[in-house]
């Protein structure tokens, strides 16, 4: 089977061809085109019959000449080589070099798709990784294993923000050299590309990222590969090399509607939004790929940035992706229209896995509450903001006045940092201390009287 | 046998004559096991349990000759299973970290002694009925494992095997049916998921299932036997209000059923569960829990089944006698799954994509809660609770709807609540409970007669509040009169000091009844002596300036449930914190300038 070429191809339509005359290919097989100019194109069967196979063709079906293509089923899943050589390499999102360097050769080849972990083997995510944003650290932060994805809109500066967690993120402690990150791009502008490019060697991580990029105009099928290689290539940095990996994958909304334009090409029926019923297992299946395993050193966590169309939270993109991932951190236009970078809104951004991950053991003991104290007193803040936009600020109370201070200070300076500045997580929390301090103690109800006595800075009301 | 015609995601279409809907096939060289959903002539259409990746048109298939059942005997307890009962640490130490397809592993362990201790009451010839004891297991500590006749079997005793250590694969019993056949009973027998274990008559469901919840307890009870639903957007913290009632409730068996969460929050349970003591007995928690887990990744079909596999495991222990609790996290999964294979299928799509049957599915799914008098003639209960995720939170969404219709306890989670930090973020505006009527007997009976009038009035005030908060909204807080504003304040007392519950601090995570009627009662008085005083002329910024305010609050966690004395001189101590305010406005010829200060006298 493997050596046959077929010339049997007898429709081709947006990524997908129809063979015809083909006895018994597997399921899941990849697939080999030759086209008329001899140029190979690669696939994978998506639906097998005694008679007709379905083939999604990653390089997509531009100028296929179906009488002269030579398709070979190679009876075996796509796979991608995998070696520690991989580090510091550019590969597009089939898994082939685009830095001009030589293709990776191991004799260590992984089917892409990846098997399900058995829920009794996994560990729990525990340590702090610390990603230098306050934002992030002190309120939504990130542990070891977890996945967190990035809500975005059109225009925000999420890809900034992916970059400076790329170039900060950190273990605290002694394994902090053995922190490498696999960055994928999915439909991303040529632009973009390089922005994260240039942004990753000038601050000299490089050579401990691996990079799989599919630019915007390059074939929409790649793009349901690209996050898939990716997390093969961290599963092997995790748990065969044992690095603690960060994978961040960026925009899994292309992602999302590459897997709808192939589904209504299969003639799949819609369920949301015209996406496939299935977005919700198929987008399960990639993000739940990170994590711990019991007895491995290593762990993936994963970073999915994703825009919401129209800024709209309960789309099915962001929506599936919320019940699949541990939190979100979402970025919002209100303050990055005021200029405030990282936007990030505090308030629906969370990150579920934070209680284990911080505290005494891990980052200070305060800082449990100091979170929990700076949501309430922010959403509290922000209750009096609405207040004031309707009765005027001149009729609040002095107390409420002091919340409308807190609010502005919060935001420019917890939220607002520059984007090479790394703030360690103790900045971060005496930070929050010295906004916290201008609030009287009794409006501080979530945080212990031996912490307001330790940190609060301002007078005993 | 048959062979694969063609194969389209999990679905594959076999020529397999003779089959029946709902039959097992095992399919292709690797032998991944599905079940028959449809036949055309000759032709099946099956869904796998399995990746279908490799599978290949001309391998063999065949017909297993079941539907799809659970072995159900000694082993289940302590044990976490996949969406289709393969044990999960077997499977681990079979294949290792990764589930690799086509592994077999039976349910329960063939190999494991149990000491059987036959029942006297049954003797060679006497006659038995499905669902009679024949004898126990002393599976763990905490729970006596009842071994069944099976519901369809009943005839003559031939032979009981006497007390001594048996494995699963030992023949325990003869009986002699009534057409003659002869039957071997071992201690395990099987169940198809998809059909209700019979039962001798449903029972009024009478006693609440207390979860230590202040919120679920005092304020929308759920009965042992009851129907409940928690929706909630995703962060509203759905799965943290589950490992609570999970953790704390009364019932003696329960079951958690994962169907398509998160793989790191099924490692928390399984990590977690096993630490945990139960509050009720002191010993490990696991003694008495089963869990399914069927996490996001692992197969849509299997989601699918994961659920009736985890209520039929219930109503195996019901038929013992036990009340049991099963949590299945989420349903919503589960409608998806179902979308997603009725999709493939073709069928015509109604609302937001899923078909036709949801309804019809999930109220019947749901009808399988209830208290029954059993087979056996005893009591035993499936209190059935279902998480519902609805997108973007919004509750018109299908599963939420036809949820709503079908409990009787609606537990509804928000999103402001959430973000507010208010846990668990049980909206009381949005939450119903059909049971008030009958849990109020129990209440009365057992902790104090004015529980339904007190949480009705606790109600009234919330709710009142919640309108005055529009208006401060609007024009601000000045523009309240006193009375409201005690109004707002002592709501915002039961908010805080009640309905805030905090799942990490020991003293506070669980609540016995009593002390969640004591701190009921006690925040109404604050409430009432209060407003006295208003009536009387006192501002309420007075009143919320009092040191009492800020205790009442902490009073849930400085005191646990074992301490409810120290909880008690408190509350007998309010009327004192109010008694230099009231002697100021009772004697209002004699005004203090240090009122405020005198209010600062009472203990903290």
């Amino acid at each position: 089977m493997k050596n046959l070429e077929f010339r049997t191809a007898t429709s081709a339509q947006g990524g997908l061809v129809v063979m015809s005359d083909v006895p018994g290919v597997a399921a899941g097989s990849r697939v080999q085109l030759r086209d008329h100019a001899g140029r190979i194109r690669s696939g994978q069967v998506i639906r097998t019959a005694n008679d007709t196979v379905l083939v999604e063709v990653f390089e997509g079906t531009d100028a296929l000449d179906l009488e002269r293509t030579w398709v070979r089923f190679l009876d075996e899943p796509f796979k991608l080589p995998v070696s520690r050589d991989m580090l510091g390499r550019v590969f597009n999102g089939s898994g082939l070099p685009r830095d001009g360097r030589p293709p990776i050769i191991s004799a260590d080849r992984r089917d892409v798709n990846g098997e399900p972990l058995n829920p009794a083997a996994r560990a729990y995510p525990r340590e702090f990784i610390q990603t230098g944003i306050s934002a992030i650290d002190g309120m939504n932060a990130l542990t070891r294993g977890q996945k967190l994805p990035i809500f975005s809109g059109g225009g925000l500066p999420h890809n900034r923000v992916a970059a400076q967690i790329v170039r900060q993120a950190k273990l605290l402690g002694e394994e902090a050299s053995e922190f490498v990150v696999v960055f994928a791009a999915i439909g991303a502008s040529h632009a973009d590309a390089r922005f994260f490019q240039e942004s990753f060697e000038e601050s000299g991580v490089l050579n401990k990222v691996v990079m799989f990029l599919n630019l915007a105009d390059e074939p929409v099928i790649e793009r349901l590969l690209t996050p898939r290689a990716a997390l093969t290539a961290a599963e092997y940095l995790a748990f065969d090399l044992d690095y603690h990996v960060l994978v961040v994958m960026t925009d899994m909304t292309a992602y999302a509607e590459a897997l709808r334009e192939v589904a209504v090409l299969r003639g799949d029926v819609p369920a949301r939004k015209g996406y496939p019923g299935y977005l919700y297992s198929d987008l399960a299946e990639l993000y739940e790929r990170a994590g711990r395993i019991q007895n491995h050193h290593g762990s993936i966590t994963l970073i999915p940035v994703l825009s919401m169309p129209s800024d709209d939270i309960t789309h099915p993109i962001p929506d599936l992706t919320g019940y699949i991932t541990e939190g979100q951190i979402v970025l919002g236009r209100e303050l990055a229209n005021q200029g405030i970078y990282p936007p990030v809104t505090v308030l629906p951004s969370l990150s579920r896995l934070m209680k284990d991950g911080i505290g005494k053991n891990f980052t200070r003991e305060d800082h449990p509450h100091v979170a929990s104290q700076l949501f309430a007193s922010y959403a509290k803040a922000l209750d009096v903001r609405g207040l004031a936009a309707i009765i005027g600020a001149e009729d609040l109370s002095d107390s409420d006045r002091r919340y409308l201070q807190f609010a502005e200070a919060f935001e420019r300076q917890f939220i607002g940092q520059g984007e090479d500045e790394d703030r360690n997580v103790h900045e971060t929390l005496n930070l929050a201390w010295d906004l916290l301090s201008m609030l009287p103690h009794d409006a501080l109800t979530r945080v212990s009287e031996d912490e307001l006595a330790k940190y609060h800075k301002g007078v005993v009301a | 046998m048959g062979i694969i015609l063609e194969v389209n995601g999990p679905l594959v279409k076999l020529e397999l004559p003779q089959t029946v809907i709902g039959e097992q096939v095992r399919v292709g060289r690797i032998g991944l096991i599905g079940e028959v959903i449809s036949r055309d002539g000759n032709t099946a259409l099956a869904q796998l349990y399995e990746d279908t990746a490799g599978l290949c048109p001309g391998e063999e298939a065949e017909g297993l000759g079941w539907p799809l059942s659970v072995e159900l005997g000694p082993g289940l307890l302590g044990a976490i299973f996949d969406g289709v009962q393969r044990p999960l640490q077997a499977v681990r130490e079979k294949s290792g970290d990764r589930i690799a397809r086509g592994v077999s592993v039976p349910a329960l362990p063939r190999d494991t002694r149990w000491h059987f201790v036959p029942n006297p009451e049954r003797r060679a010839g006497s006659a038995l009925v499905g669902g009679d004891v024949l004898g126990t297991v002393q599976e763990t500590e905490s729970i006596q494992h009842r071994i069944l006749v099976p519901p369809l079997i009943h005839g003559e005793l031939l032979e009981l095997a006497p007390e001594g250590d048996h494995t699963l694969k030992d023949v325990i019993a003869r009986v002699k049916q009534a057409d003659g056949r002869i039957e071997k009973l071992h201690l395990f027998h099987r169940w198809p998921v998809r059909t209700p274990r019979p039962y001798k008559q449903r029972d009024h469901a009478v006693a609440p299932l207390i979860t230590g919840q202040r919120i679920l307890d005092t304020f929308f009870p759920l009965l042992k036997g009851g129907k409940a639903a928690i929706p909630g957007p995703f962060g509203a913290g759905k799965t943290m209000l589950q490992q609570q009632i999970v953790r704390w409730c009364n019932a003696e068996i329960v079951i958690f059923v994962g169907c398509g969460e998160r793989g790191n929050e099924l490692t928390d349970v399984l990590e977690f569960m096993p630490k945990l003591k139960d509050p009720h007995t002191g010993r490990p928690l696991m003694q008495r829990t089963l869990m399914v887990a069927n996490s996001s990744n692992m197969p849509v079909v299997a989601r699918e089944a994961s659920i009736y596999v985890g209520i039929t495991l219930a109503e195996y222990f019901r038929d013992q006698g036990y009340d049991v609790v099963m949590v299945a996290d989420s349903t919503s999964r589960w409608a998806e799954a179902l979308r997603e294979v009725s999709g493939r299928l073709g069928h015509m799509p109604v609302e937001e994509g899923y078909p036709a049957y949801l309804g019809s599915r999930l109220a019947a799914f749901y009808e399988r809660a209830g208290r029954v008098k059993t087979l056996a003639g005893e009591h035993g209960s499936v209190t059935l609770i279902g998480s519902v995720s609805p997108p973007g939170g919004d509750f018109s969404e299908p599963v939420t709807s036809h949820t709503k219709e079908i409990v009787q306890t609606f537990w509804a989670l928000s999103k402001e609540l959430a973000d507010a930090r208010h846990y668990p973020a049980v909206d009381w505006l949005e939450s119903f409970s059909g049971y008030v009527g009958s849990a109020a007997k129990w209440w009365a009976e057992n902790i104090d007669s004015k529980w339904e009038s007190a949480r009705a009035e606790a109600l009234d005030l919330l709710g009142a509040s919640e309108e005055l908060q529009r208006v401060v909204n609007l024009v601000g807080v000045e523009a309240l009169s006193s009375e409201q504003r005690w109004t707002l304040e002592s709501a915002d007392l039961i908010k805080e000091g009640l309905l805030q519950q905090s799942a990490i601090d020991d003293a506070d995570s669980f609540a016995t009844p009593e002390k969640q009627f004591a701190l009921l009662a006690a925040f109404l008085e604050i409430n009432h002596l209060g407003m006295k005083l208003v009536k009387l002329g006192a501002p309420a910024r007075r009143l919320i300036q009092m040191p009492l305010m800020a205790q009442a609050r902490r009073w849930k966690n400085q005191h646990p449930s074992d301490d409810i004395a120290g909880l008690k001189a408190k509350i007998a101590a309010i009327p004192d914190a109010f008694e230099p305010l009231l002697q100021e406005y009772t004697h209002p010829a004699a005004p203090s300038i240090t009122g405020a200060a005198a209010t600062g006298a009472s203990t903290s």
